[in-house]
């Protein structure tokens, strides 16, 4: 007989109750105590928020020592903790650490300092938990309304800001038009294997012709949402505006975090169920990559908003990482999940500086436009010599991080026989060398602007900045434990 | 005798009115309506299917998106009134702060 609530179960689920339940305390936190002492107790919601991520990291961690490279299957397939899933959940709690951390200075600095902030975050990390171990349609989509709808809040969360509030409603038009078209793909894909596990829906494929129009659109309408979700070309339209006009620590968050877990939901999807497609995705994807580099990196340079040329950046790193998913041998997954951590830990950092640009002294809207950082090394040199490191590492050069996801990537793209492509990727290299480099020149030759803002830095911010720059450092140095958990979250 | 089919083919043209609409109306709460419609083809889908292979998930599914298009209506309505607050419009063509 089996049990309705078992020991895996528990196991399995304890890192989302803590972050759902942390989460949901401190939402309501301000409507029970109220808005005055609410404010009185600020630094204690944050620190709220901090045990529950410390306890959510404990959890994990539980998980971890329980696995120990095995994969556990709970709530009878709808959930499984495997490495894969672990690996992703680090990187999340990461994500979510530093966007905290930089977080209270910058709601200081904007009046918006409510407690539904932090509560929000630890929702959406909630959700990302699911959309990186659901096996099951309706845990991922429920999953992935739970973190969509929190970032939908959140873009919008400077509520004086028109901008915040455009890039909220475009995010959010944009947002729930690809969810309710993975609604439907995910309807038709029911029909198909007449279960929601992955699994059944994985050996249902495999019996099917594929020229079963209700399996043919159920797939298309499916992978389209998963691209609009990881922004890739020609679905990215979203990630520039939402970027921009979100609070920075969000787009911090949105621009690793969301991604991070889309694609690992996108990896998990094309693994397990289109597994046996491969030959019919993979020349889509290879297009997909192809203008994502393209349409990202050539957009990037026309940029003079900091946060936008950073969207646009973001959207050739899912060209990247796609690339990985393209080649498809051991190497390749494992350069997407190097790639990812390398990405999370540098565009954080990236991210960071900028938020720090942003003090009371300038009291403009949310333009963090390029000659913000225009001077920045005569007024705070340890600021731009960290986002030199930043760039070099987005960029790809050794001997930062950014060096080793590229070179895995690249090096499994010729060993499956893809050189054009590998040629084409190193080429983009350059290009984006170029814009990054543009950023660097601004902040070492050129002036700063009179009405420039002093750095904003705060003991939280300091922390981030010395977690995203030791990451980003150390994993480019001492590749090797990285690599050996990247390696055996892939085992399955 | 009414099939499977003729309730996958009415999905099939409200998905399609639904994202027609998306695509080419320029009032945002038309546009939330439309989504609202692929939605519920989702839905149609699921329980037609549900009923077909006598498999309780399809309902239980749709029970779930039902619940998130509230969640996702009331959240899209704040950040529309919080945008209204500012700039007195609802149509997406002047919502243009944001753009290149």
């Amino acid at each position: 007989m089996s049990q309705f609530y078992t020991a895996a179960d528990n196991l399995a689920l304890k890192p989302a109750l803590a972050l759902a339940s942390f989460g949901c305390v401190i939402l309501l936190l301000e409507f029970m105590l109220g808005r005055a002492r609410a404010a009185a107790a600020r630094q204690w919601i944050l620190g709220l928020s901090l045990t529950g991520l410390a306890v959510t990291a404990w959890t994990l961690w539980e998980q971890q020592q329980a696995l120990d490279g095995r994969r556990l299957t709970a709530f009878s397939g709808a959930i499984s903790v495997d490495g894969f899933a672990l690996f992703f959940n680090w990187i999340f709690l990461a994500a979510s650490l530093v966007t905290i951390l930089i977080s209270y200075r910058y709601l200081e600095i904007e009046g918006e300092e409510q407690a539904e902030y932090y509560g929000l975050i630890l929702l959406a990390q909630c959700g990302m938990y699911f959309l990186a171990t659901g096996t099951d349609l309706i845990t991922i989509f429920v999953g992935l309304e739970l973190m969509s709808l929190s970032f939908y809040i959140l873009v919008g969360f400077l509520r004086g800001e028109r901008r915040s509030n455009e890039a909220a409603l475009k995010y959010f038009l944009l947002g729930v038009f690809s969810s309710a078209l993975m609604a439907y793909g995910f309807s038709l894909l029911f029909g198909v294997a007449g279960s929601t596990r992955l699994k059944d829906i994985a050996t249902a494929i495999q019996s099917r012709d594929l020229h079963d129009p209700i399996l043919l659109v159920g797939l298309a309408v499916t992978a389209v949402a998963l691209l609009f979700k990881i922004s890739a070309v020609p679905f990215h339209m979203w990630a520039p505006d939402a970027y921009e006009g979100a609070p920075t620590p969000v787009t911090a968050f949105l621009s690793v975090g969301s991604k991070a877990a889309s694609f690992a939901l996108l990896l998990r999807f094309f693994l397990e169920p289109l597994g046996a497609l491969r030959d019919a995705w993979q020349p889509l994807l290879v297009a997909v990559a192809v203008l994502s580099m393209t349409a990202g990196n050539l957009a990037a340079i026309t940029q003079t908003n900091l946060k936008r040329l950073i969207a646009y950046s973001s959207i050739s790193h899912a060209g990247y990482i796609l690339l990985g998913l393209v080649a498809g041998n051991e190497t390749g997954l494992q350069g997407v999940a190097v790639y990812v951590l390398v990405y999370t830990f540098t565009n954080l950092g990236a991210l960071l500086v900028v938020a720090a640009l942003r003090s009371k002294v300038t009291g403009r809207g949310i333009e963090e436009d390029l000659n913000d950082i225009s001077g920045l090394a005569q007024r705070n040199p340890t600021y731009a010599a960290l986002m030199v490191v930043f760039l070099l590492s987005l960029a790809g050069l050794p001997p930062t991080a950014g060096f080793l996801g590229k070179y895995y990537i690249f090096l499994s793209l010729i060993q499956t026989g893809h050189t054009v492509l590998a040629v084409v990727a190193t080429l983009y290299v350059a290009v984006a060398l170029y814009y990054y480099f543009g950023i660097v020149k601004m902040m070492y030759m050129g002036q700063a602007a009179e009405r420039a803002s002093l750095i904003s830095s705060s003991v939280g911010m300091r922390v981030a900045l010395g977690i995203t720059a030791a990451a980003t450092v150390v994993i480019g140095l001492y590749p090797e434990p990285f690599l050996r958990f990247a390696e055996i979250s892939l085992l399955r | 005798m009414i099939t499977s089919t003729h309730y996958l083919v009415l999905g099939a043209i409200l998905a399609l009115i639904g994202t027609v609409g998306v695509l080419t109306r320029r009032n945002v709460v038309v546009i939330l309506m439309s989504i609202e419609l692929i939605l519920n083809a989702a839905n149609l889908n699921l329980v037609a299917f549900a009923r077909e292979l006598n498999q309780i998930q399809g309902q239980v599914f749709a029970v779930f998106i039902i619940a998130i298009a509230v969640a996702e209506a009331s959240v899209g309505l704040g950040i529309l009134i919080a945008l209204f607050r500012n700039k007195e419009t609802v149509d997406a063509g002047e919502i243009d702060l944001l753009k290149w």
